[in-house]
């Protein structure tokens, strides 16, 4: 089923009801891990919204994503105790090794970066978590290797 | 009646209007630059603040400020001078505004605001921002280089024609005006060209196509021509 035909159940609860957007594309996002751009035009018929709130409301929020997440997510910390501790250097690493921005998915569909606040793992910074994992202790030769070793292992 | 004054002037009132509305009326200038007679007054851009002395000296702005009987409010001083110019450098810096370029040249409000607050220079660093223009559409164009998110284009859209073409899209630094979906203006299956949008904006953000260098002239007060003639209930 097209991921277009899926958003169109998905919201189908919440037809004629403007007021609750906001939670149909909630739960767009966790049922599919993102809201497809394409699919903003139905939302907005569906919900009975303007086209231009749904995608206003979609740019607004940093917690939506209107593209496909890779099959694993880098979340890096960029909080206090990270930084203090060399995470813009480890950043730059990721960023050259996956050729992707913060937010970006990798060209193979394995890896989205994020960038994130505060894992609330301050004693290990610099801190990054892959999916469920996290790695502490970072630096920028320690971040490229998790990478790699995550390419052959499951890549 | 609410009498209230205003620059030191007894001013007259009906209950529900604005301050700049009470002054307007009497005469009274203050600068403004979102707001637009005929559309809901959305307090964007600050420029129209004013002291109100009865309320302690509190700096409001005045197009979304309702008056009060027996309010004091203080239209020009020292302190709303460097308040409203700072306000005004500081949407010169966040986008590209190179007059003469630009095909709102002499017919600018932004332009006239920084004639009228004498601001010669601007003290904080220009941002130069690369923005995209979208001349998709056969008629018009906007040049987000140019917008001051002044929201006149969004109320002018979905009061007065009623289309809900334009929005916000994005945040903070990133916002910018988007048609429909975020997609080329020519795609939208909102837009009806009635060109409202570019009367009202009041800078070269959004322009009819084919204007060169100056040549846009706006006639922003098609809104309030059009509420005048329909009223609403
Ligand atoms: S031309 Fe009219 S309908 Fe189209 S975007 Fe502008 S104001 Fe809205
Ligand atoms: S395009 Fe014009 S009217 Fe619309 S927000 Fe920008 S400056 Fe204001
Ligand atoms: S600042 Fe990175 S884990 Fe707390
Ligand atoms: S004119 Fe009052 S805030 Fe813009």
């Amino acid at each position: 089923m097209s991921d277009t035909k899926r958003v169109v159940e998905l919201v189908e609860p919440f037809a004629g009801r403007p007021g609750e957007l906001i939670q149909a594309l909630h739960r767009v996002q966790s049922e599919l891990g993102y809201v497809p751009s394409g699919s903003k035009q139905s939302v907005a018929e569906i919900v009975g919204v303007p086209p231009a709130e749904v995608h206003g409301v979609l740019t607004f929020y940093h917690f939506f994503r209107t593209e496909a997440p890779g099959q694993h997510t880098i979340r890096l910390c960029l909080g206090t105790a990270c930084h203090v501790r060399g995470a813009d250097r480890v950043l730059q690493a990721l960023m050259d090794e996956l050729k992707v921005g913060i937010g970006g998915t990798t060209e193979d569909g394995v890896f989205t970066l994020e960038g994130v606040r505060c894992l609330g793992a301050c004693g290990l910074a610099p801190v990054m978590m892959v999916d469920e994992e996290v790695h502490g202790r970072l630096d920028p030769g320690k971040a490229r290797s998790v990478v790699r070793d995550h390419r052959t292992a499951r890549g | 009646m609410i009498t209230l004054e205003i620059a030191g002037r007894q001013v007259q009132a009906l209950p529900g209007q604005t301050i700049l509305e009470a002054a307007e009326a009497a005469g009274i200038h203050i600068p403004t630059l979102c707001n637009l007679k005929g559309l809901t007054p959305r307090g964007a851009c600050r420029l129209c603040l004013v002291e109100v002395t009865s309320w302690r000296g509190k700096v409001v702005p005045s197009c979304a400020t309702v008056v009060e009987e027996g309010m004091t409010v203080v239209a020009h001083s020292a302190r709303l001078r460097e308040l409203r110019r700072t306000i005004l450098e500081l949407l010169f810096a966040e986008r590209n505004h190179i007059c003469s370029v630009c095909v709102s040249n002499g017919n600018c409000e932004l332009q006239d605001l920084a004639c009228e607050l004498g601001m010669d220079h601007v003290r904080v660093p220009y941002r130069f921002p690369a923005l995209g223009m979208d001349a998709s559409h056969a008629r018009y164009v906007v040049d987000h280089n140019r917008c001051v998110l002044c929201g006149r284009c969004v109320r002018a859209c979905s009061e007065i024609e009623g289309a809900m073409t334009w929005g916000f899209a994005h945040r903070g630094v990133d916002t910018v005006v988007a048609t429909d979906a975020g997609g080329p203006w020519v795609d939208s299956s909102t837009c009806t060209e009635c060109g409202k949008c570019v009367e009202a904006c009041p800078t070269g953000a959004l322009l009819d196509k084919g204007t060169s260098v100056a040549e846009q002239v706006k006639d922003p007060e098609v809104v309030s021509r059009v509420t005048e003639r329909r009223p609403r209930a």
